[in-house]
């Protein structure tokens, strides 16, 4: 009994090592092709249109919410302490720092991130990306490349909308609602972020996270297992590892940035 | 090629969406190239400067004038303190400086008070008279060690009224 479960523990362990293994290979070979003709930029504009701008609604409407909650949560605590002229510096700074970049690349991965597995999973399964090799055209080239590339574009363009958007909803909920002073308001966000500490690290994790969901979503989607459930599996374990991931590394930029 | 030139112009306005908002964080919140180079630095040493930090602000009679450009130990290990303020702004020499803090726990900033000399600061000069900032735990401390004092004088001088309390 007991040894079945360190045989078990041993194998995930295991598997988690051989995957990473894989994934930097994987890895490897995209920085090889992206910087080799040729340079697919048909393809990754229809890339970025699928993975950007079909995910500005979910974004801007998500980014407007949170921060309209934001400046709720946040006024709620702070009048307590007679301190609802900082609201604009609460918001702000959490916003910059955390929520934006993080929560935007949740977002993309849930949004953009399956699609992206299910669609190389399902070539997989149909063949088409043997066909495509038929064709003497590397899959590699004409169908991750391009995703993975306007993942990495799209991922700080869309965190700083969230963040823009944010904004918005927490100026409006909490001057407009609760009657916080505008220029306090205004003045507290502007003192409180700062260009090299804040806004510059929101950019860096963006841009990681970026390239975070979009090589997972590629590397799932194109280890598949040639059959339904293996693109149904792809596309979670896409979901969940690079949501899982995006977290993790966000303590690791986080702590290094601080230090 | 219809479908394709409206995909490619959602892409276009996409991207210059998101530039839009990059720039907006980092111009307008992160305050790059906030205000330029070459005003009036004058500095000013302090014994004791507290929570003061590069960046903060340094106002005239409560408007912003410029900020803290460095914080530095001098030769004789007293807090040296360099601003950057506003190159039109006429400082009489014998201006002063003091170190303030917004609010009760907000953060520091410099308060300086216009002098009455004809002279005005030039850029490289150094302010003369300086108030140091005002360090919370400093006064608790003093203050616990007065009442202590006056609490064991009163104890010695009338020591039954207090038994009488108890």
């Amino acid at each position: 009994m007991s040894l079945v479960l360190v045989e078990r523990t041993g194998a995930t362990a295991r598997n988690f090592v051989l995957h990473l293994g894989r994934i930097s290979v994987f890895t490897g070979r995209i920085a090889n092709r992206a910087r080799r003709k040729p340079f697919r930029i048909r393809r990754w504009l229809d890339e970025l249109y699928n993975v950007g701008v079909l995910s500005l609604a979910i974004i801007c409407v998500s980014g407007a919410a949170v921060g309209m909650v934001l400046g709720l949560q946040g006024y709620n605590t702070l009048v307590r302490f007679g301190a609802e002229e900082s609201l604009g510096a609460v918001v702000g700074l959490s916003l910059v720092r955390e929520l934006g970049p993080v929560l935007t690349a949740l977002l993309v991965t849930g949004r953009a991130g399956s699609a992206i597995a299910a669609e190389i999973g399902s070539m997989v399964v149909t063949e088409q990306l043997d066909g495509l090799r038929m064709l003497s055209i590397d899959p590699m080239d004409f169908v991750v490349v391009p995703k993975v590339l306007a993942m990495i574009v799209a991922m700080p363009l869309l965190a700083a909308l969230f963040i823009a958007f944010a904004l918005f909803g927490s100026y409006l909920v909490g001057v407009l609602f609760l009657s916080v002073d505008p220029g306090a308001f205004m003045m507290s966000l502007e003192e409180a972020v700062e260009f090299d500490t804040d806004v510059l690290g929101s950019y860096i994790k963006s841009l990681v996270f970026g390239i975070l969901v979009g090589l997972v979503a590629t590397y799932r989607g194109y280890t598949a297992e040639p059959h339904a459930a293996g693109v149904s599996a792809a596309t979670t374990s896409t979901v969940v590892v690079a949501s899982v991931a995006t977290l993790i590394f966000d303590y690791f930029i986080t702590a290094l940035w601080g230090a | 090629m219809a479908s394709t030139s409206i995909r490619d112009t959602a892409v276009g306005i996409f991207v210059l969406a998101g530039l839009a908002a990059v720039a907006y964080l980092s111009v307008a919140l992160g305050g790059v190239s906030y205000r330029g180079k070459g005003g009036l630095e004058i500095r000013a040493t302090f014994n004791e400067i507290g929570g003061l930090k590069a960046r903060a602000q340094v106002v005239v009679g409560g408007v912003k004038v410029g900020q803290v450009t460095r914080v530095e130990l001098d030769a004789d290990l007293r807090p040296n303190v360099t601003m950057d303020l506003d190159e039109k702004l006429q400082l009489p020499v014998d201006s002063s400086a003091s170190i303030l803090t917004a609010g009760m726990l907000g953060d520091q900033y410099i308060e300086l008070e216009p002098g009455g000399e004809e002279d005005v600061l030039r850029p490289g000069d150094e302010l003369q008279f300086t108030q140091d900032a005002f360090v919370l735990e400093r006064l608790i401390g003093k203050l616990v060690h007065q009442l202590g004092a006056d609490s064991d004088a009163s104890d010695s001088e009338a020591p039954e009224p207090k038994d009488l309390e108890q």
